[in-house]
């Protein structure tokens, strides 16, 4: 069992913090919701306020990581242009989707719109993050300011899920692959 | 006399909406401008080549460096200058609101190519 950096890489950036990321969405905004919204100040717990917090704050690291690692590790590798003459496109994901009419569209389509709309998720959060930190139950006071925000944090919930679900999608078709091979473990003979 | 900034009351608030304010427009104008990068770097080849900061990624790297400045400082601006005060939020988020919309579809391909 191998895999080559490239796709370790493909898998840090796409499973690791951007699925994680798309897990802790739902996660924020039943709880964003909870907080600011629904339960009465006696009710309020500085211990669960400060998790909420954490929580947030992780998830803009999450968001961040995910859209650096595409953008300047994986990008690169995808949109890699073969020299001329090249028959076999397999290390050129972009060129690989390009060369069919029944792929192309998850480059002028997924990949096109994927590489933008990604970062809405981490320029979204982050304000979330700094709101909360900022007012913590006291958005409850604030409603248009409340509902903005969960607005904000719905938003990049839904960019992350067309960035997860395109990348996953261009991934099947055209996997970013190559580097040096890692082992993960000595196969063995049934 | 002088209340801490944190302390409420159970009904009303003594923080004020300028600083949370500040985060939504900033979000918002910061979306916008990607979006608008990302449509003139697409449409005009000057533009494009203008935006290619780093190579490898194209101009890829230049819509989300001029964005990320563009929101860093708009925010930057704005909460200092709303930062202790209570604003129109209503309106405020109306209109951040409203451009995070406009960057959705000005960043959805089929969009674009209708310009």
């Amino acid at each position: 069992m191998e895999i080559t950096v490239r796709g370790l890489w493909t898998l840090i950036h796409g499973m690791g913090f951007g699925a994680l990321y798309l897990l802790a969405c739902s996660g924020a905004l039943v709880e964003l919701y909870r907080f600011t919204a629904s339960s009465p100040p006696s009710e309020a717990n500085p211990g669960q306020e400060r998790f909420l917090k954490g929580y947030l704050v992780a998830m803009v690291v999450l968001a961040w990581a995910s859209v650096l690692t595409g953008a300047y590790v994986i990008y690169p590798w995808y949109r890699t242009a073969p020299p001329p003459g090249t028959t076999d496109l397999a290390m050129f994901p972009q060129r690989l989707l390009m060369a069919s009419s029944t792929t192309i569209g998850w480059h002028s389509l997924g990949m096109e719109w994927k590489e933008h709309v990604a970062w809405f998720a981490p320029i979204s959060i982050t304000m979330v993050a700094f709101v909360f930190i900022q007012y913590g139950r006291d958005l409850k006071n604030h409603r248009q300011l409340r509902a903005a925000v969960l607005c904000f944090a719905v938003v990049s919930f839904v960019a992350a899920g067309v960035a997860g679900f395109c990348g996953a999608m261009i991934n099947k078709y055209a996997p970013v692959q190559g580097g040096h091979t890692i082992q993960l473990s000595q196969g063995e003979g049934k | 006399m002088n209340m801490p900034k944190s302390a409420t009351s159970p009904n009303r608030s003594a923080l004020t909406n300028g600083s949370g304010a500040a985060a939504i427009l900033a979000a918002g104008i910061g979306s916008f401008s990607l979006a608008l990068l990302a449509c003139a770097g697409d449409k005009l080849a000057a533009v494009k080549n203008g935006l290619i900061f780093y190579k490898p990624t194209g101009p890829l790297s230049g819509v989300t460096t001029g964005a990320i400045l563009i929101w860093l400082v708009t925010w930057v601006i704005l909460e200092w200058r709303w930062r202790n005060r209570t604003v129109g939020i209503g309106r405020i988020a109306a209109i951040a609101l409203a451009l995070l919309g406009l960057s959705l579809l000005l960043t959805f391909p089929p969009v674009v190519d209708l310009f």
